[in-house]
């Protein structure tokens, strides 16, 4: 771990003004992933803005009937909260399905949300990379790859993202509310905050540079039946090898996102008129240019039956 | 005192103390975090610095230039230690591995360089900005594209022939009636212990103290010695708790090297532990077979002929992974066939885990069982019990010791209601998940080592027994304890125990799952002993002495022990050694594992709901602790069956998921509420302690026993392991 | 060891501090010691910064005052500084849970926490707990059920038992939770989902599972 100075910041304006100020710096949430990442030297920030005591731990009604997240409430607190219990519950299932309880009660809403991929190379800094060096390659295409990427990925990057919150609020069709060092602020739909490899997977959202999260803004319940349904190998404390998010209504329809297969939770809106055809309809369209490696192939499979599972729990 | 013929009668019988179900009597301090791992010696070293391992980068070459400039000027540094400040090193006697790279690099991650700093946070920091040019040079990784140049085993004395052959075997299965021909392979796997290999080293000019974690301290004194260039008679070094083992910390592994380099280079004692990423490539590991079963049986399931042919690779000189052990063993059958391979491989080295060879190669020979059962359209517990044997079969008139394969299976098959299986697969279905269950045999070496002990009893009556046995969470301080007690008849809570420090009388160690009965028996010498001390002090006949309730007596005669040490503490000191007992007798521990597992019908994840193990391992000295080696081996068990593989790239040449989220090891929610059998077995021809090991039994056979369950829930044969779920949905 | 531990190796010349948001921020440049053995490094010809700040704690019940390096984590400043070696490192990632410690009442990964994010919490490590002469009820429970083999993860365990035995209470669900909306329940199932960020290699998961249903009363 290299060097850094720290400061503690009390407000959220603080906080993005502060990292205008300081070259390198990095904000500080949780610190689960970020820390992880700098025993080992993958981040290497010069200064930390501790931002966990800024606020921001709130979960509060909007005006039209949906809830506010404020970007610190921890990842337990959010799968605790009554209302997302209750109106929400495919988030609080994906929560409850990442991770351990005491990683949870340390991570917060936006640092899941930006928390980097467990590509085993991206992990080994003897390994060329392109998410972590930039055009230093892929070692993980040739490699070993039955956790990554089959859609979305490309030839320089097949790595995945790991959380599984983020599948759930993809489903939700959630806002990620941010601010800038000048005070500006913006809302994001979460099916725009993830950009796909291409060339430059290092560029992993639409957040600008030094462009804070200050909360995930959830639209008003539209009811339906939730599921997050996660395989693994391991029964828990293991990332996906796929999941799925659903909200699956009465009349047959649904909105279907899903995780371990790409570099984002992966949703394809067209695609979900095909939810009452059936998976395999609606999975043929939704992994539709699927690009799988020998490994991970049968992930294309996985998502498949696991959707075919969950619809028929939705209708159970 | 030498063992040399069968135990008769002797104090332990008694059983006043031996064979109760004890709490581990240093739970209250592993249970308020106050027993001292090896990283923890902070009254002892006041002043450490903090060693950091810089591994290498390219998994076979040379090392062309090491620039140092930056991280000796960074912050804190004292010392950087490399090949060429090092002096020379030598290999150990039990490892191949260098534990310094330079010029050569051997292995990924090997330690390139050692940086000394003044806190933990300099060190790893300062490690980062050496700078290392390689030249690689091409190595190989792949087993199985190096199976055809793999050569017969050299002898050693954990390695089994190349070859054995009885009868005509080839010509027996040819002429089999039924027979199955499969190959299976088991995956390089990681011992993952909790505990990090950790050292702090300290010298006193030329004597050097390591506080560590290793199982065997007598390997651990004579290997530190030899690689270092000193005489044993200078190294001291005290391992009395270890986080964990599982054959993982043997004897001296790069920690201990490294930590005793730099403190002699940073003229202070040095704390250093094993980044958790850097172990899997850095230490050692039971290494990836590839195994070929041939059965071959009449109608009625008679095996006429069993051969066992198995691949494995190691860097060079490096152990062969012993897979046809329980083979040779195990099964009647007039004709046999055992073959073994080495290949070159320049992945980190291969050695003991848990049941060397027999775990691996059980996990391939029960399936075997299992698919020929089938074959023979027999039920598998009926398909081994109809093979039992009573002899060596390679030997025959040579008895086993003691055998109770069949009842195990038959106490098994009926407490599990193993009659509820349905011999098809793929029937049972209870909601979404598909149900099976599946059986295997266990049976493991039962050897038994030299092992000494010193004894005191003091003016209080207060015994204190003193040995480098270690206790790696097998119980070894319990069943010590319990063994000197029922010696000089004392409760338990008037034993003191002190372990793992060399300048105690030397044991067997830890490995094996010798540790049990070897260490308790050397304690069994030093007590014989200390009880004729005690009456030869107080005047009594030691043949004719009763020792109970903290006193001697004979007749109506009777004195306090501590009456004894009133003027001074009595010490006694004694060794076991053995005689030929062991060659005379084949001397092993059986058991049978039942599974019950449930496979999801759309995702194919796999659960184990229910297991089930019964054990004939001897006298069980400790039921209680006995029972949690077994149940902790089931758990590994399950690991290596569903999810544990050191994922070889074979394009770079290392593991890849070197990391407890890459190596996925079972997890509270993996594990159910686990059932374990004792059969009751006293074995004479062992020690007088009539007790054999069962630490490593509990390992061999669970995973094919899983496997067997997921085949009888799914019709669906994995034959390489681990089964996970994408090869069910490729065979979909 | 006193209430207020010094970072030994600050004993450097301070050439700057400056404070920032209330936390003092000094920028250490480490004079090195003269050591002696083979090719010790000769002093740097540029000077790096090390960078120290203070942070203040409870641990167990004691106010704690540490100058250290901004990089320790809570699990090193336990470990290496205060020496409350209960705490245990066995991955340094959180991948294993042998670091949980409980702050302000939760369980956390102390190896994946920076000391200086802890400013006035309170810590509780094992220790807290109990004593070898006097127990925690979860501890007692550990010994009767053997619940630990090599007792590396176990202080982990225990803590994490202890709150997971208050996450249920407070009706915090979990991913083996049937319905979210239902009063939470011990049950083995919940408890072994909510423990499986504790690693026990040794595999005493089955009687930790029995250690717990019994503090539990379930």
């Amino acid at each position: 771990m290299k060097s850094f100075t720290y400061q503690r910041v009390t407000t959220p304006a603080e906080a993005a003004a502060a990292i205008a100020d300081k070259p390198g710096a990095k904000f500080l949430a949780g610190g689960t992933n970020l820390l992880d990442l700098m025993k080992l030297q993958i981040e290497t920030p010069a200064h930390l803005i501790d931002i966990g005591r800024i606020g921001l731990d709130k979960i509060e009604p909007t005006a039209n009937g949906g809830l506010r997240i404020g970007a610190l409430v921890s990842n337990t607190d959010l799968a605790a909260d009554p209302k997302i219990r209750k109106d929400y519950g495919v988030l609080s299932r994906a929560l409850l399905a990442g991770a351990s309880g005491q990683l949870r009660n340390k991570a917060t809403t936006a640092g899941n949300l930006l928390q980097r991929t467990r590509c085993p190379y991206f992990y080994d800094t003897n390994q060329p990379c392109n998410k972590r060096v930039p055009g230093s390659g892929c070692a993980a295409i040739a490699g070993f790859s039955k956790q990554l990427a089959v859609i979305g990925s490309s030839d320089a990057c097949i790595a995945t993202h790991p959380s599984d919150m983020a599948v759930g609020m993809m489903a939700l069709d959630a806002v990620v509310e941010t601010i800038n060092p000048a005070g500006k602020t913006r809302q994001i739909p979460i099916s725009q905050l993830y950009r796909l490899p291409g060339k430059t997977p290092h560029l992993e959202t639409n957040l600008e540079k030094n462009e804070l999260i200050t909360s995930v803004v959830l639209p008003a319940p539209v009811g339906g039946t939730h599921i997050y349904h996660k395989v693994r190998d391991r029964a828990s404390y293991a990332f996906a090898l796929v999941s799925v998010a659903a909200i699956l209504f009465k009349d047959g329809s649904g909105k279907i996102a899903i995780g371990g297969v790409a570099p984002r939770p992966w949703r394809v809106p067209g695609a979900e008129k095909l939810i009452p055809s059936g998976a395999k309809a609606f999975a043929a369209k939704l992994m539709e240019g699927a690009r799988p490696t020998q490994d991970n192939k049968y992930k294309l499979a996985l998502v498949e039956r696991t959707i075919e599972l969950v619809l028929k729990e939705g209708k159970s | 005192m030498k063992f040399d013929k069968p135990a008769g009668q002797n104090p332990i019988d008694q059983l006043k103390v031996v064979g109760k179900p004890t709490d581990r009597i240093e739970g209250p301090l592993k249970t308020t975090g106050t027993a001292k791992y090896a990283y923890e010696y902070n009254e002892q070293v006041t002043n450490p610095a903090y060693g950091y391992i810089l591994g290498a980068a390219i998994a076979r070459g040379t090392i062309t230039r090491i620039d140092q400039t930056a991280a000796k000027a960074a912050p804190g540094v004292l010392a950087i230690v490399t090949a060429a400040n090092a002096g020379p090193l030598q290999t150990g006697k039990f490892y191949v591995s260098r534990f310094l790279a330079g010029p050569q690099v051997d292995h990924y991650h090997q330690a390139v360089a050692i940086v000394v700093a003044e806190t933990f946070e300099q060190a790893r920091s300062a490690a980062a900005l050496l700078k290392v040019e390689y030249k690689k040079q091409a190595g190989d990784y792949d087993l199985e594209a190096s199976k055809g140049s793999a050569q017969p085993p050299n002898p050693g004395p954990y390695t089994p022939p190349g070859e054995t052959l009885i009868g005509d075997f080839e010509g027996a299965f040819k002429a089999a009636e039924v027979k199955i021909d499969q190959t299976y392979s088991t995956p390089d796997q990681a011992h993952a212990m909790m505990e990090p290999h950790a050292t702090i080293a300290k010298w006193d000019g030329d004597k050097l103290t390591c506080w560590c974690t290793i199982q065997q301290l007598n390997w651990g004194i004579r290997d530190l010695g030899v690689i270092l260039g000193i005489p044993k008679e200078n190294v001291r070094l005290i391992s009395a708790y270890i986080g964990g083992g599982f054959g993982g910390k043997g004897t001296v592994l790069s920690d201990l090297v490294a930590a005793s380099l730099a403190a002699r280079a940073a003229g202070r004692p040095v704390k250093l532990t094993l980044q958790r990423p850097l172990m899997f490539n850095n230490t050692i590991h039971r290494p990836k077979t590839i195994q070929r079963i041939r059965i071959g049986a009449k109608q009625d399931g008679t095996i006429t002929a069993i051969g066992h042919e198995s691949w494995s690779g190691n860097l060079p000189g490096g152990m062969t992974e012993s897979t046809i052990a329980s083979t040779r063993l195990l099964y009647a059958g007039a004709n046999r066939l055992t073959r073994l391979r080495l290949a070159v491989l320049h992945l980190v080295e291969g050695s003991a885990m848990r049941a060397p060879g027999e775990a691996s190669g059980m996990m391939a020979l029960e399936i075997a069982m299992d698919e020929m059962a089938e074959k023979l359209q027999m039920d598998p517990v009926d398909f081994r019990i109809k093979n039992d044997t009573q002899e060596d079969p390679e030997k025959p008139g040579r008895k086993f010791s003691t055998r109770k394969l069949v009842e195990c299976l038959r106490e098994g098959a009926d407490k599990f209601g193993w009659e509820r299986r349905n011999a098809k697969p793929g029937i049972i279905r209870e909601g979404d998940w598909l149900i099976g269950m599946g059986v295997a045999a266990a049976m493991r070496g039962a050897p038994i080592t030299k092992s000494a002990a010193r004894v005191r009893l003091d003016s209080s009556g207060k015994i204190t027994v003193e040995t480098d046995m270690t206790d790696i969470g097998t119980g070894s301080y319990t069943i010590i304890a319990q063994t000197a007690a029922e010696m000089m008849g004392v409760g338990i809570d008037q034993v003191q125990v002190k372990l793992g420090d060399s300048s105690f009388p030397e044991s067997s160690g830890s490995g094996g799952q010798w540790g049990a009965a070897s260490s308790t028996s050397g304690v069994y010498a030093a007590c014989m002993k200390l009880r004729e001390a005690v009456a030869g002090k107080l005047g009594f006949d030691v043949e004719k002495a009763q020792f109970s309730d903290g006193r001697i007596t004979v007749g109506d005669r009777s004195a306090a022990l501590a009456d004894a040490a009133k003027n001074g503490e009595l010490v006694a000191e004694d060794t076991m050694t053995y005689g030929e007992l062991s060659k005379e007798y084949a001397q092993d521990t059986f058991g049978a594992h039942f599974v019950e597992v449930g496979v999801n019908a759309f995702t194919y994840e796999i659960r184990v709901r229910r297991m089930l193990a019964v054990c004939h391992a001897g006298r069980i000295l400790n039921p209680k602790a006995a029972r949690s080696q077994v149940i902790g081996a089931m758990t590994m068990g399950v690991g290596a069956a569903l999810m544990e593989e050191m994922v070889v790239d074979k394009k770079v040449g290392f593991f890849v998921n070197h990391d407890l989220a890459g190596y996925e090891v079972p997890v509270h929610a993996d594990i159910p509420h686990q059932e374990v059998i004792l059969l009751e077995d006293i074995d004479p021809t062992m020690s007088p302690m009539k007790a054999k090991g069962i630490g490593e039994l509990g390992i061999v056979g669970v995973a094919a026993a899983v496997a067997n369950a997921v085949y009888n829930a799914t019709g669906i044969r994995v034959r390489d392991y681990p089964v996970t779920l994408d090869k069910l949905l490729r065979a979909v | 060891m006193g209430e207020t531990m010094k970072e030994e190796n600050s004993a450097g010349n301070i050439s700057r501090r400056e404070m920032l948001a209330g936390t003092a921020i000094a920028v250490t440049t480490l004079a090195l010691t003269k050591v002696t053995g083979v090719e010790a490094a000769s002093p740097p010809q540029a000077v790096v910064p090390v960078v120290s700040a203070e942070v203040s704690f409870t641990v167990n019940g004691k106010i704690q005052k540490l100058e250290i390096d901004t990089r320790t984590t809570l699990l090193d400043s336990l470990r290496e500084h205060l020496h409350l070696t209960g705490t245990k490192k066995g991955c340094d990632h959180g991948q294993c849970g042998a670091c949980t410690v409980l702050v302000n009442g939760k369980r956390i990964n102390s190896c994946l926490s920076l000391a200086l994010q802890h400013e006035n919490d309170s810590i509780t490590t094992i220790e807290g707990l109990g004593t070898p002469e006097k127990l925690h009820p979860m501890q007692s429970a550990f010994i009767k059920h053997d619940g630990y083999q090599c007792g590396y993860c176990t202080p982990g365990q225990i803590c994490s038992a202890v709150a997971v035995l208050e996450e249920i209470k407070a009706g915090i669900p979990s991913h083996a939770s049937g319905d979210l909306n239902a009063e939470m329940l011990f049950t083995n199932a919940e408890f072994r989902e909510r423990m499986s960020g504790n690693i026990c290699r040794c595999g005493a998961y089955s009687n930790i599972a029995e250690a717990a249903a019994e503090v539990a009363g379930a």
